[in-house]
């Protein structure tokens, strides 16, 4: 994103403005436009915010009020304790602490296998380079939905039904990530691949010491993406684990927890803002990583 | 493969011609060992169930519980994708793309042209727009079922009384869960567009508004088609988000048979065929069908839309 090419522009506009003044007639209409402008956003931002908002409102309020009519557009007296009910009694602890194993299983292993392959599809030479990589890349076209018939087979028969090793291991390579991170490793000028190897650099420490510092930036966009597509998947978690103590995700847990009861709402949405916190951090912090790997398919 | 012309580098011409052949096989040694981990998680958990599919479809699993599956040959493939369930379950979300994609295209272009004006603040509003791309389909399905509860909240106030409620009704089921989906992918629709945006020249656009192009025409005379290959992209990214759609109607969805049959999409008619049904081979068909059609509006999308996207700069 151009965040910075943004405030140099808005630090030069007044000063153009000052030495070329535009004819007297534009200038209230560019207040106008800028006024429009801030409505519209302020209108697109309500819209997109209201059902996030309404959501905590709602974890907040009593039960009673929920029925309430016109409803409550603010919690009066917040119920801070339906939070500690859908932690505990919701065992939203125990969910959260699921998810957390199995994500950070999943994207360290996924940056783990990605840069492996990376780094072979991008600095060394040998025979099948390019089908191998077009293997890679197949994968993208293969959806889990697709998959997911066999690996339930094979998850069962590996004994990993309902563990994190079938939460997690079926996820530990992608394809895009090989993609993501060969993008970036070849950026890398071949100047100093040689000049590492002239100082005595094997392929190992280069691959740490130089390849991987240098392609940050990508690295952080796949672990973020890794995070975010762990962190939310619903499918694999619901058909991969059951029994007398199932090991649920956040994401089933909330299914859970949605109970049919009028008063069980408010502890169902504090549970779903706790599910949905890790995430809004998530973009908060990394909105540009974020925004780099979900991108990364439309930039030729 | 080129690899071999590309061979006496400059690591190689210091050695011998013995040890350089020493040294490739050495490198390409490496190489080996370090995809063996990606290509290894890649054929068992994403070739071989492909593949198993193909050998799932020819076994039937008998309706009752107990009797092993027996070979049918093609006999199965035919009758699972001309039944009603699985036709049914086609159109249902074929419309269902209907109403998700062009909505939530238009809904982020319109963010995405909004937000993109320098103004004060804007990177706020960038966040708040950008936001719903993080909500997970369960995060999103117990907040929009509780905006859309009957008793709760807003729509009784409003009057909005529908009987029976939408989740529970067969003609509002179906555009909740949509909604939904609208909602969640807004946030990637928007991060797409405006991405797209950022490569539109803004002087060209300020040259049309100073030639006296009003707001409508620069619009759709220069911002869509100069955006075209973005909007492209778009529609590909989310048609496939709308045809694996399934987590909404897992949560949302009740026991109601009628309802059911109205918002069986694809992915749900799967899983239930696995593990209500029990029957592996009809699932696997379906699941072989699914990638087809994938893989065909990809191909489709890219054929016929290609040439009518604007590639120029």
């Amino acid at each position: 994103m151009r965040a910075e090419g943004a405030r140099d522009d808005v630090a030069v506009m007044p000063d153009a403005e000052a030495t070329q003044p535009p004819p007297a007639y534009r200038r209230p209409r560019r207040r106008l436009r800028t006024v429009a402008s801030y409505t519209a956003l302020t209108a697109g931002a309500i819209v997109v915010l209201f059902p996030i908002y309404m959501t905590i409102v709602n974890s907040l309020i009593r039960p009673d009020q929920l029925v309430q009519q016109p409803p409550p557009l603010f919690p009066t007296d917040p119920q801070w304790g339906h939070y500690a009910t859908a932690w505990t009694a919701g065992h939203m602890s125990t969910y959260v602490a699921t998810s957390a194993v199995m994500t950070a299983i999943i994207v360290v292993g996924q940056v783990v296998t990605s840069i492996l392959a990376a780094y072979a599809f991008a600095f060394l030479r040998f025979p099948f380079k390019r089908t191998l990589f077009v293997v890679c890349l197949a994968t993208l076209m293969i959806p889990f939905e697709v998959t997911f018939i066999t690996n339930l087979d094979t998850v069962t028969s590996l004994h990993w039904f309902n563990s994190y090793e079938g939460l997690s291991i079926p996820f530990l390579a992608t394809g895009f990530g090989i993609f993501l991170l060969r993008q970036a490793f070849l950026q890398i000028p071949r100047d100093l691949q040689e000049a590492a190897q002239l100082d005595g650099y094997g392929h190992l420490a280069f691959m740490t010491r130089v390849a991987v510092p240098l392609a940050r930036p990508s690295l952080a966009a796949l672990a973020v993406f890794s995070f975010l597509g762990a962190w939310n998947q619903y499918l694999w978690p619901l058909v991969s684990t059951g029994g007398t103590t199932p090991l649920d995700t956040v994401q089933i847990g909330l299914k859970q927890l949605l109970g049919t009861q009028v008063s069980q709402i408010p502890v169902s949405l504090a549970g779903a803002v706790i599910a949905f916190v890790p995430l809004v951090i998530l973009l908060l912090v990394f909105q540009k990583q974020l925004v780099r790997s979900l991108t990364a398919g439309a930039v030729k | 493969m080129t690899v071999a012309a590309e061979a006496p580098g400059a690591a190689g011409a210091t050695a011998g011609p013995g040890g350089l052949r020493a040294r490739r096989r050495k490198e390409a040694g490496l190489a080996y060992l370090l995809l063996v981990p990606a290509l290894v998680l890649f054929a068992v958990f994403s070739f071989y169930p492909f593949l198993r599919n193909f050998k799932l479809m020819l076994y039937e699993t008998p309706p009752v519980p107990g009797l092993p599956a027996h070979y049918v040959g093609l006999h199965q493939i035919w009758p699972t994708l001309s039944s009603t369930q699985f036709t049914q379950s086609l159109i249902t979300t074929i419309v269902f793309m209907i109403m998700v994609v062009p909505l939530s295209l238009l809904l982020g272009l319109a963010l995405a042209v909004a937000a993109h004006r320098k103004l004060k603040g804007m990177a706020i509003y960038r966040a708040i727009f950008s936001s719903t791309v993080v909500s997970s389909v369960a995060v999103a399905s117990v907040v929009f079922g509780t905006l859309l509860n009957p008793v709760v909240g807003l729509l009784p106030w409003l009057g909005i009384n529908p009987s029976p409620p939408a989740l529970e009704s067969t003609t509002w089921a179906l555009p909740s869960v949509a909604l939904i989906t609208i909602w969640q992918f807004l946030g990637l629709s928007f991060i797409i567009m405006s991405a797209g945006l950022q490569s539109v020249p803004d002087e060209l656009l300020e040259a049309a508004r100073i030639d006296g192009a009003g707001a409508w025409t620069r619009f759709w005379r220069m911002t869509v088609p100069l955006l075209s290959p973005t909007i492209f992209f778009a529609l590909v990214v989310s048609t496939i988000y709308a045809i694996q759609a399934f987590g909404a109607v897992d949560i949302l969805i009740g026991p109601q048979d009628a309802v059911r049959l109205h918002t069986n999409v694809l992915i749900y008619n799967i899983v239930n065929t696995l593990q209500i049904e029990n029957n592996p081979g009809a699932a696997a068909i379906m699941a072989t069908a699914l990638f087809l059609i994938m893989l065909g509006l990809t191909v489709i999308q890219m054929r016929f839309l290609e040439r009518r996207v604007n590639y120029a700069r």
